[in-house]
């Protein structure tokens, strides 16, 4: 078969459709979001009859694929490395329940933070629930871990958690596809009692999880996808994990390395590797995306035996990407630059785009706010959150979905009044719904402006959850009516909407102002396609 | 053979039609290519770039080593020389002279032009304006990439027959006028080499 162009996002998806996927449910979240946008957009997966859904959130996404799981049928959810917090719980103790069909929850971490809030690195999470993790270090095998990952999963009745990174996410390269399986028939779990987390079962079932960790390991020693290249020299052995492996063999373009190198792309450590490379070489050095997880698991806290170097100790940087150069430098090799940028050059950060609706919204905000002292504006993650950057710098905080309706709450409680949570229509829906109901709850006085942009736009423009719906969850968590304002976010309305801001501001309640326009990005797209039929 | 290419712009720009040409034409090739991409927040107008990489060996790294990339192909002026430490000493750089101006302090035109034509291997083309006099506004990317092609080691008519395709499906006048404005800027950068 000739081998297709792919990201490796969209190699998981294609491995997916042809590893005998039932459904896919997911959040979008950069740098996952194309996972699901391929399986949505395949004709494939359609005539498949693919169940391809996006989710609130990544909670109830990882819930609805443990149901499909639970139902005998092989199911992937998606998220980004934020995403699996919100999905912590269903995905810890999915671990305890097992899966029934396969099951694969992909996590894409994102070091450097390129589109995040931080670099939390998604192995830990994998190890925390003691399943296996598959750690791919390029395109093909991220491909090929999904079928190898559902043969995990389906064999030892166990969720199989796909960590990758940004890099590999939006890199294309050539992948050849193996022959397409069937999905499975779908059968109920052989012990209908094996989901029941009643803590008499619970504790039978964290027993069977323990005692599948040394099968586990046995799988990791057995992998292909972890391999050992014995060499000569033994003053020091090299341990690669995931797309690292790629940056040393750039570093040695006749690809023969002096040093031992273990490749590592699946977990548990396989452990009859890691003693070999620890009995025959002088130093280990540690090559990992994220953070040091192997190296601190190697690592003897007093350094007594064997020297381990990597992020811990300064041969490689605490934090950011990886790259060739920077592995280089940690092999002692010359470092390789072009010329210095011009100073002339200057920075050019994101910004919200020409005609966008939230433009008008923080501009009618900042004047409303005029007679404030400043500080009292929480807000959120997506687009909007540009507006912290001049020329508007409108908000105080950023944390993570939904946190500007209670941060909001909290602040109050403590005396600023009002404050203020700004929070878009889609990050609402996924986490801002149960926050708002605490605030209605404490009759706290805050200004809850949901910017309703009608689509889930930082990630490209997914639909949104919310469409069509707030102002009746607003209502059925008991906002006052007269307390939800609905706005037009244009420039010749601006007086206006000041003015309503002002008296809401005023109100010594919750209350819920929504700016309704749609987002410049998706309503162009609709005028082309619109224009093009 | 390798070619190691920085593709650079601004987000929304439509950098990825020049990569996903050269790839189309790299894979039509039986080359190698690993093409690396920025997606999410720094699209909304931020500095973009995208890593590309052909070889009739296999690639390891998505990323290209700094210092070693054997041309830099943008489609702002400015933009380009954000990415100079990515370029080997022998490294082209081929840029749009059309700045795209969405920040308050863009520097003076005439001192980033200069920069640019202090480097011993530079294409400075004006894009927009040949894609406008062909009529096709839009097209400025296949000028950029023509003006491109005399230094990517790989038949023209690779390139060409990677652009029918793509455009394929937008009928025959698309699939015409961007042939010529690949070929335009072809022509700028073999007279001006």
């Amino acid at each position: 078969m000739q081998k297709q162009l792919l990201m490796g996002d969209e190699a998981i998806a294609q491995g997916a459709i042809d590893a005998g996927l039932s459904g896919i449910y997911a959040y979008p979240g950069t740098p996952s979001t194309e996972i699901s946008e391929y399986i949505h957009a395949s004709k494939e997966a359609k005539e498949k009859g693919i169940k391809a859904c996006w989710a609130v959130n990544e909670k109830t996404a990882v819930e609805e694929a443990l149901g499909m799981s639970y139902a005998g049928k092989r199911t992937m959810a998606c998220m980004k490395h934020v995403g699996l917090n919100v999905a912590a719980d269903p995905f810890i103790n999915s671990s305890i329940t097992g899966a029934n069909g396969g099951f694969i929850v992909v996590s894409a971490d994102d070091p450097s933070m390129h589109s995040s809030q931080n670099e939390q690195d998604s192995r830990f999470f994998g190890k925390f629930a003691m399943i296996p993790i598959l750690e791919p270090t390029d395109q093909q095998e991220a491909y090929d871990m999904v079928h190898y990952g559902y043969d995990l999963s389906e064999k030892y009745n166990i969720p199989v958690l796909l960590r990758i990174t940004t890099r590999l996410a939006h890199s294309r390269a050539g992948v050849k596809r193996k022959a397409s399986r069937d999905q499975n028939e779908g059968s109920l779990p052989k012990n209908l009692r094996q989901f029941v987390l009643l803590p008499a079962i619970a504790r039978k079932q964290y027993k069977y999880l323990l005692n599948k960790q040394a099968g586990f390991e046995t799988e990791s020693e057995n992998s292909e996808f972890n391999k050992y290249f014995d060499a000569k020299d033994k003053s020091l052995g090299i341990i690669a994990c995931g797309i690292t492996f790629n940056y040393l063999m750039e570093n040695f373009p006749d690809r023969e390395v002096p040093y031992p190198v273990l490749k590592l792309s699946q977990y548990p450590l396989p452990k009859k590797y890691i003693k070999k490379i620890f009995s025959e070489c002088k130093e280990i050095l540690v090559l990992e995306d994220g953070y040091p997880m192997v190296e601190e698991m190697l690592k003897d806290f007093l350094e007594k035996s064997i020297k381990v170097k990597g992020r811990l100790d300064g041969t490689l940087p605490r934090d950011g990407e990886l790259n060739p150069n920077i592995v280089a430098i940690s092999l002692g090799k010359p470092d390789t630059k072009g010329q210095d940028i011009p100073s002339i050059v200057v920075g050019r950060p994101p910004s919200l785009c020409a005609g966008c609706s939230h433009i008008d919204s923080f501009l009618a905000l900042n004047s409303a706010l005029e007679e404030y002292s400043k500080g009292r504006v929480f807000s959120d993650i997506g687009c909007y959150t540009l507006s912290a950057l001049p020329p508007y710098e409108s908000i105080n905080s950023c944390v993570d979905m939904g946190a500007s309706i209670t941060m909001a709450k909290g602040a109050a409680d403590s005396g600023i009044i009002p404050t203020i949570g700004v929070i878009g229509d889609s990050t609402f829906t996924h986490s801002g719904m149960t926050g708002l109901l605490d605030c209605v709850i404490a009759k706290s006085p805050v200004t809850i402006f949901i910017l309703d942009n009608s689509t889930t736009a930082m990630t490209g423009g997914q639909p949104s959850a919310a469409f069509g719906r707030i102002e009746k969850i607003v209502k059925g968590l008991g906002v006052e009516e007269n307390h939800i304002k609905i706005l037009k976010p244009l420039k010749k309305y601006h007086e206006e909407n000041v003015n309503i801001i002002k008296e809401e501001l005023a109100y010594n309640g919750v209350s819920v102002i929504i700016p309704q326009r749609e987002c410049i990005q998706t309503l162009n797209k609709r005028m082309r396609e619109k224009f093009k039929k | 053979m390798k070619i190691d290419i920085v593709i650079a712009g601004v987000g929304g720009q439509g950098i990825v039609s020049i990569a996903t040409t050269i790839g189309f034409a790299a894979i039509e090739s039986g080359l190698f290519l690993k093409q690396s991409e920025v997606h999410g927040m720094s699209q909304r107008g931020g500095d973009v770039s995208s890593n590309l990489r052909l070889s009739d060996k296999e690639i390891f790294s998505d990323l290209i080593p700094k210092g070693t990339a054997d041309m830099i192909i943008s489609v702002e002026p400015m933009e380009s020389l954000r990415y100079l430490p990515m370029l080997s000493p022998k490294g082209w750089l081929i840029t749009n002279t059309k700045p795209f101006v969405n920040i308050p302090n863009y520097p003076e035109i005439e001192k980033l032009i200069a920069e640019i034509k202090k480097l011993p291997r530079n294409i400075a083309i004006d894009a927009d304006k040949i894609a406008e006099d062909l009529g096709s506004p839009k097209s400025a990317n296949m000028v950029i990439l023509g003006a491109a092609s005399p230094f990517i080691n790989m038949p023209f008519e690779k390139l060409e027959n990677a652009v029918k395709s793509i455009f394929a499906r937008k009928g025959e006048d698309v699939i015409e006028v961007n042939m010529k404005c690949i070929r335009a800027g072809r022509e700028f950068s073999q007279k001006n080499i």
